[in-house]
């Protein structure tokens, strides 16, 4: 039986040789492998591109201190971006399932309307939760938005949901008791992470020191996206930075909400906050990648 | 005369969207191509495919003529010139016609019928790009084609003809697709005559009710019957299987509540029933396949519940950790609306409201107190953030494992009742009480900021819960004068008012005239205004009564004409005998015998007994005498006689034969 890292190698084997780049996870905290730039700010603008990678999710409310045997704190997912779609993106989806080992034939797959929303991303698109057998491996999306402006490509993201996958295909109960590599399991490997970071982000994370590095990250990103507006030299800006410090917003905002540290006034207003840095950013991307803007500036 | 056969083939559409979507696409041929006759349309479809099926097309559509109404004579012989020039004849070849301002030119213009595969080019592509979703895409590139999904194929024949359109760059042909995974893997070649077996033989069901039937035929008699679920299912597959799996009993313990959401709304399973109408340690779930020969399906499907339920027993174990009473400062985080705080602040509020509603109406007050203290603190366990359908519930689940007592645990449980008009009210007083304060506390909070509904807009559910208190206390007949709890904001009183007037027509089925000489009348609760318009329903066939509100709106009349408004009482020194005499003596009577009177019909009742008194002295009497001492008398006279008529209902709200003509 394939081990959790064999299946990982198999489906990336699978999209390389569909002409996908194979990356390596960003590497800052995110919440889900949409928020890494090679999705979020590869679907914008007129380029073609194609590319899959694991990126660890962290979603710090869902922690469970490693009690749960189906919910994490940081979970896995295989995110391929297609832009544009191919016309046979579900078939070639469905291939992907065969290639690490499931017979299709001898299984019941629907695909459930489930559209994808990213409020702190201004990020939209409408798709499906691809159930197998009754368990959710997948969730397919076309893009139709992100960052507040509406996509030339309409790219298709399809993120399997790597544990629950390999713990259908290992027939495991427990996500903990997957063999990650001969002789390790995934208990062996990430249990310490849940038990320790639920414990950080449910009790003792402070809360203080959480707020002031929101607030530096923000003044930060914000401080880059009004320099920009000002400068000739567009191509050379940094751009990818100032979405690193969106990004870093956008852990601390999940971390404060899972620590109880945000109260009911705040949390819409923060949510806002960092959504305008992630429209901001998006903004100075195209701009920055769409040729003559000087001009238009 | 050819039939015609159009399938839009797609990528998987929502199943709640498909019926929709077929009955526009129907609408909306039979509009575009009635003149060719094909009015004996089916329309079908799978998650895959819209389909479209026609008998009979006629070939070409009958000629027509239009009259082109061209200039007036009169206005000189270089706009008749230019007249016959556009429509391609010469002046003498037209015919003239006379109207009201003269003689005009007309042309008669021969349209030819257009051919059918023509029409159908031009028209269908348009059809189908425009069809409405509730909520579409675009997948071509930006500014391209929406559609609820992507098109990727089309099959439009007409006879043995492929009728040649492009939708989304996707042209029409006559090959379609199968089953995903059961059907050929290549296109697959159709005609008219063999589109639903060529399609059968690639398993792909293309009736929904021959799909449903499947179905239905795998379901035992012990099967929850669940028509909106079977109704997903049958648009969820093109050819469904019904499989039979089992749970292990120990997952029974938890409440059924909980079972049955995680069966229905996530998995989407059927749940069995045992002889006694509990639940089954068993489900049933309907695949997309031809069966389960490896069994591997069901296994499949019994660990995802497994997994389900085993997070429920975690939730439920973990949250009973912490009590609701523990939890009552939590609401402090939980939002209620932006502008109005938290749900804390809501607690606070709706216990006080809840408290004083108990003390009018007779209800436990501790048992209220209590329940409504603690009725929202399941928003803070992780089985609600799980299985949000089931606030209020989980509540009272919780209540009642945690040994709040049975009473304030099904106050808990219902307080969200009735949430539409086909719900039951909360079972208990107790229950009723809390439902009612939790709803009049977001009305009156909303209303107070100006969150009021409009139109169809309506983001906090306001109606639903004006509904939902009007509903409780005709129901429940509580005695609570609900306006006076609104009386400092009037926009509510209206609102709650209209909501009245709406259950009184609509649920109780009484006509609106009725409904508004109830209204118009001092009522206090509900359940006195429900007497009234039942007692006002009960005597308006008699035949003293619509005369009986014929008069009484000519009373108003004089009353007003007259400018009286003072209440002065009738000197029967100045009553003149006969009619005039006789009407007070009868007034007299009735005032009385309507006072010992038990309950608005016989009230009632007594009132229209006047009228022949009243009929006479209209008959005779002149209101307006000479002497204004007398006639001040009469009109004393009148207004005793309005004041008793309008006790019970304002009679002269009801529209009466003589009025409507």
């Amino acid at each position: 039986m394939d081990t959790f890292q064999d299946t990982i190698f198999k489906l990336k084997q699978y999209w390389a040789s569909r002409g996908a780049i194979i990356q390596e996870p960003y590497d800052l905290e995110v919440g889900a492998g949409t928020m890494a730039p090679e999705t979020f700010l590869r679907v914008l603008g007129p380029k073609p591109y194609r590319v899959a990678y694991v990126q660890p999710s962290r979603r710090p409310a869902d922690g469970r201190y490693g009690e749960n045997p189906n919910r994490l704190y940081k979970h896995q997912q295989l995110q391929v971006i297609l832009k544009p779609t191919p016309d046979d993106v579900l078939e070639q989806y469905l291939g992907s399932l065969e290639a690490i080992g499931i017979d299709l034939r001898q299984h019941d797959i629907k695909f459930e309307e489930d559209n994808w929303e990213a409020p702190t991303l201004g990020a939209w698109g409408v798709g499906w939760q691809v159930m197998l057998d009754g368990l959710e491996i997948t969730q397919f999306t076309y893009f139709q938005q992100c960052g507040g402006i509406d996509l030339d490509l309409v790219p298709a993201e399809i993120t399997y949901g790597l544990e629950r996958i390999i713990a259908f295909l290992q027939n495991v109960d427990s996500v903990y008791d997957i063999n990650w590599a001969p002789g390790f399991k995934y208990a062996d490997v990430r249990l310490a992470d849940e038990e320790q970071f639920s414990v950080y982000n449910f009790e003792l994370a402070d809360v203080s020191f959480l707020w002031r590095e929101f607030e530096l990250h923000e003044g930060e990103c914000q401080r880059l996206l009004q320099l920009f507006a000002k400068v000739d030299d567009r191509k050379r800006f940094p751009v990818l930075p100032a979405y690193d410090q969106a990004l870093k917003c956008s852990n601390l905002f999940n971390l404060l909400d899972a620590r109880g540290a945000i109260s009911v006034t705040e949390r819409v207003g923060v949510i806002a906050r960092v959504r305008k840095l992630a429209v901001g950013v998006a903004e100075a991307w195209v701009t920055q990648h769409t040729p003559d803007q000087k001009a238009v500036a | 005369m050819p039939d015609f056969l159009l399938e839009i083939g797609t990528e998987e559409i929502p199943d709640w969207m498909i019926v929709p979507a077929l009955d526009e696409l129907h609408r909306r041929f039979a509009a575009t191509f009635g003149s060719f006759g094909g009015d004996a349309l089916r329309t079908d479809g799978t998650p895959r495919r819209l389909v479209l099926m026609a008998k009979d097309l006629a070939e070409q559509e009958p000629d027509t003529q239009v009259v082109v109404q061209g200039p007036y004579v009169s206005a000189g012989p270089k706009a008749a010139e230019g007249f016959a020039r556009k429509n391609g004849v010469s002046v003498d070849q037209m015919a003239t016609v006379n109207d009201a301002k003269g003689e005009r030119y007309i042309f008669h213009h021969h349209m030819k019928g257009r051919r059918a595969t023509e029409a159908l080019e031009q028209k269908l592509p348009e059809i189908m790009a425009s069809l409405p979703f509730p909520k579409s895409m675009y997948w071509t590139g930006r500014g391209g084609v929406r559609f609820v999904r992507p098109i990727r194929w089309l099959v439009a024949l007409l006879g043995d003809e492929m009728v040649p359109i492009e939708v989304a760059g996707v042209r029409a042909g006559n090959t379609t697709r199968g089953h995903r995974i059961l059907g050929s893997k290549k296109p697959v070649t159709v005609s008219i005559g063999s589109y639903e077996q060529v399609l059968r033989d690639n398993f792909v069901i293309v009736s929904a009710e021959e799909r449903r039937n499947r179905i239905v035929a795998g379901l035992s008699d012990a099967v929850h019957h669940d028509p909106e679920l079977l109704e997903t299912l049958t648009y969820l597959t093109e050819y469904p299987s019904v499989i039979h799996g089992s749970f292990e009993a120990s997952y029974l313990q938890l409440p059924r509540e909980i079972l049955s959401t995680v069966m229905r709304h996530h998995q989407r399973y059927f749940s069995v029933l045992q002889a006694d109408g509990s639940l089954a340690p068993e489900f049933v779930a309907v695949t997309n396949t031809d069966g389960d020969p490896a069994g591997l399906i069901r296994q499949g499907n019994e660990r995802v519940l497994r997994a389900r339920f085993n997070d429920a027993r975690f939730f439920w174990d973990s949250d009973n950790r912490r009590k609701l009473s523990a939890r009552v400062p939590d609401l402090a985080k939980v939002t209620f609306q932006a502008k109005l705080g938290t749900y804390k602040d809501k607690t606070e509020r709706l216990a006080a409201l809840a408290a004083s509603i108990a003390n009018t109406v007779g209800a436990d007050a501790n048992t209220v107190s209590l329940a409504a203290l603690l009725c929202k603190c399941d928003l803070t366990t992780d089985m609600v953030k799980e299985f949000t359908d089931l606030q209020g519930v989980v509540g009272g689940l919780y209540a009642q494992a945690q040994g709040e007592g049975e009473d304030v645990a099904d106050a808990i449980y219902d307080h969200y009742k009735p949430v539409s008009m086909e719900d039951s009210i909360p079972r208990t007083l107790e229950g009723q009480v809390v439902s009612i304060a939790d709803k009049l506390d977001t009305l009156r909070e909303c209303f107070r900021i100006g969150l009021i509904p409009t139109g169809s807009k309506d983001p906090f559910a306001l109606r639903r819960a004006a509904q939902g208190i009007v509903k409780i206390l005709f129901e429940a007949r509580l005695a609570l004068p609900l306006l006076p709890l609104v009386q400092d904001l009037p926009e509510l009183v209206s609102f709650l008012r209209e909501r009245i007037s709406f259950y009184l027509r609509d649920i109780r089925n009484y006509a609106y005239d009725e409904v508004n000489a109830a209204l118009a009348a001092p009522w206090q609760t509900l359940a006195d205004l429900a007497d009234r318009v039942d007692a006002l329903h009960y005597i308006r066939p008699t035949e003293d009564f619509e005369p009986l509100a014929a008069s009484s709106k000519r009373i108003k009349n004089i009353l007003s004409q007259a400018g009286f408004g003072s209440a002065a009482a009738v000197d029967e020194g100045l009553l003149q005998p006969g009619p005039e005499a006789d009407l007070y003596q009868a007034f007299v009577r009735v005032r009385d015998e309507a006072q010992a009177a038990y309950g608005y019909r016989e009230k009632l009742t007594v009132v229209a007994s006047l009228r022949p008194a009243v009929d006479r002295f209209f008959d005779t009497i002149l209101v307006n005498d000479l002497n204004p001492a007398i006639r001040q008398n009469r009109l004393a006279l009148l207004s005793s006689l309005l004041t008793e008529f309008s006790t019970i209902a304002d009679f002269s709200e009801i529209v009466t034969e003589g009025a409507a003509s």
